[in-house]
């Protein structure tokens, strides 16, 4: 099928769809990770991650190994093809880590955290012209960072990530702000707190991660990481668990906002505590006390931005895979597309560089009693995801997003989130010079 | 009777107990058939009120749980939600429900706390079969046990996961 016929829209009938090839054709597969996943910014790290210089990070982005490290001369961070230069073999070998250098155990070639090769055994033997500074490692073309979150770009031509960024940068702020708030508001006086690691931004990963794998096309979890419609059938069991524990439960309402450049927001009620900051029954009375004066303080410092940043959820989607999700808890989801019917999942926990322990205690029993693998929700997510992928192989061919295409206001609850996403991806894929075969 | 732990890795912070390695064993042999009958009720009944289910990620197996992102931190009030969970049809990720098998092996206790709580420790595998879903999660527990009335039971168990990441199954919908 011809990619500019994948996507059918009729407006005066609201109809929209988008065929199912898409989720199972390894040719559209392959142009995606050419032309989407090689052009545009993608998510790589938090600068949290590595605090220290030396500090490192393995990384697999648009399907390339890189390694993040923060370079023991500048303190900055760098982003390296995790590849020797001399005959290919993967020099960062663990996920995570300090290095003074990082040496290639196959023929023992060292590079310094700057990338340069520092190191040659028998160097003499390449003869007298051989210039080591030619064989630094290769850092990704382009990396530049927004208030902690570290994007890499293949495309050396691409636009400056702030523009980039679009309508998604005042979200980025606003729940920066008010997470700055937050860690000052727990330093209690005791200046603006640094985190033990002395990490000096407002929000700092915690250690442990979510991997996971999906055996379900990447797009889908694009499309459930803000679907509103689907949180009151799918997740029953949690609404359940919530009203077990007292917690009045009603639906979340709320709207949704294109913020340009396929990034796009959903804010919504939540019967559910917000560690920033809205106290809920499930909480228990430790915490209340201490997320009310929270509360007070964003709001107080932030007017109504500080009211929806503590009161409302975001999930807000950084086109084409980064998810920052501002719901149970504060959390990145990566999504990276590793064949046409399979993806990891990686997601990081945030929470604010200093922390009441009550809070944080609140913190990670909210993320993890829904999301993440173990969570009474997220499991029903994959479950979901890997049943539709499944569908798609019954010879049914169009997949329907028409929700919401004639509401003024767009609702959290709509598809126009999904329409628009899928509107980017096409006009991506339709920018080269190929249209591959479905 | 009084007996050394049966490890020998001595834990100087534990002292010596009675409770034997065989009724150690008969907890986790009785927990595993409970689970693999999706008895969930009665494997809830296994554990004391002061309970705490952990399972660390895979790339943090030392987690701290007050600190660190885990896949799970369940106290009892979160086990009973547990139940409820799976004793539901909107469970969709486990229903229609999986068969599942544990098996549990190299069971050792290492002696008792200040508290008269048990530790100890084994090896297991879990299979869990649905549609064409065939995973295996192979790992270590860490378990503590109370000698109550009604027999041994469970305080604390702590799963921690050989594989280095969670894949291809993408959840930890069951109990291990």
């Amino acid at each position: 099928m011809d990619l500019t016929e994948m996507i059918v829209e009729r407006t005066d009938e609201g109809y929209f769809a988008y065929h199912r090839s898409a989720l199972t054709s390894e040719a559209i597969h392959r142009a995606e990770i050419e032309r989407i996943f090689s052009r545009t910014w993608l998510f790589v790290a938090h600068e949290s991650e590595i605090p220290e210089r030396g500090d490192f990070v393995r990384r697999t982005v648009g399907r390339k190994p890189l390694f993040c490290v923060r370079s023991r001369a500048t303190g900055e961070v760098r982003v390296f093809a995790n590849s020797c230069t001399h005959r290919g073999a993967t020099i960062c070998r663990h996920d995570r880590g300090n290095a003074k250098t990082f040496q290639c155990f196959y023929h023992a070639w060292t590079f310094d955290s700057d990338g340069s090769l520092i190191g040659v055994p028998d160097e003499e033997t390449y003869g007298p012209t051989f210039d080591k500074s030619k064989y630094g490692l290769v850092p990704v073309p382009r990396m530049q960072s927004y208030r902690g979150l570290v994007f890499v770009s293949f495309d050396p031509e691409v636009e400056e990530l702030v523009d980039y960024l679009a309508g998604a940068r005042e979200y980025i702020d606003a729940m920066m702000d008010a997470a700055e708030v937050a860690a000052t508001f727990s330093a209690n006086g005791d200046g603006n707190g640094a985190s033990p690691d002395g990490w000096s931004g407002p929000l700092q990963v915690l250690k442990g991660t979510h991997q996971y794998g999906i055996r379900a096309n990447w797009k889908l979890l694009v499309e459930n990481s803000f679907d509103g419609y689907h949180l009151g059938p799918t997740h029953q069991t949690y609404f359940q668990f919530l009203k077990d524990q007292n917690v009045e439960v009603s639906p979340s309402t709320g709207s949704m906002k294109l913020l340009g450049n396929g990034h796009a927001v959903i804010e919504y009620s939540g019967s559910w505590g917000r560690p920033i900051a809205r106290w809920a029954e499930q909480f228990g009375d430790a915490s209340r006390t201490q997320l009310e004066a929270l509360r007070e303080k964003i709001i107080d410092e932030m007017g109504d931005t500080g009211y929806r940043m503590a009161e409302l959820n975001r999930n807000l989607f950084i086109y084409p895979n980064l998810f920052v999700m501002d719901n149970n808890a504060t959390a990145l989801r990566v999504i990276e597309p590793t064949s046409v019917d399979y993806m990891d999942v990686a997601q990081y926990e945030l929470a604010p560089r200093v922390e009441d322990p009550t809070v944080r205690k609140v913190r990670l029993e909210s993320y993890v009693t829904f999301a993440g693998p173990g969570g009474l929700a997220t499991p029903d997510d994959v479950e979901a995801l890997e049943s539709c992928q499944q569908g798609a192989a019954s010879g049914v061919e169009w997949s329907l997003l028409s929700r919401g295409y004639f509401s003024e206001e767009p609702p959290m609850s709509g598809e126009l989130q999904m329409r628009a996403f899928w509107r980017r991806w096409q006009e991506q894929l339709l920018a080269g010079d190929l249209v591959p075969a479905a | 009777m009084t007996r050394r732990p049966e490890s020998t890795l001595e834990r100087p912070e534990l002292r010596p107990t009675d409770v034997t390695r065989a009724e150690l064993e008969d907890l986790l042999y009785d927990e595993a058939f409970l689970l693999d009958e999706w008895r969930m009720e009665d494997w809830l009944a296994l554990w004391e009120e002061d309970a705490q289910y952990v399972v660390p990620t895979n790339d943090n197996p030392h987690a701290d749980p007050d600190n660190d992102l885990m896949y799970i931190n369940h106290d009892y009030r979160l086990l009973k939600g547990l139940v409820v969970r799976l004793n539901s049809v909107h469970a969709h990720r486990e229903y229609p429900w999986s068969k599942t098998r544990h098996i549990v092996t190299n069971v050792r206790v290492a002696g008792e706390d200040e508290d008269g709580v048990v530790h100890g420790d084994a090896a297991f595998m879990v299979w869990r079969f649905r549609n064409k879903d065939r995973d295996c999660f192979v790992g270590h527990y860490d378990v503590r046990a109370r000698r109550t009335e009604s027999g041994l039971r469970l305080v604390g168990k702590r799963v921690t996961l050989d594989a280095w990441t969670l894949a291809p199954y993408g959840a930890v919908s069951i109990v291990l």
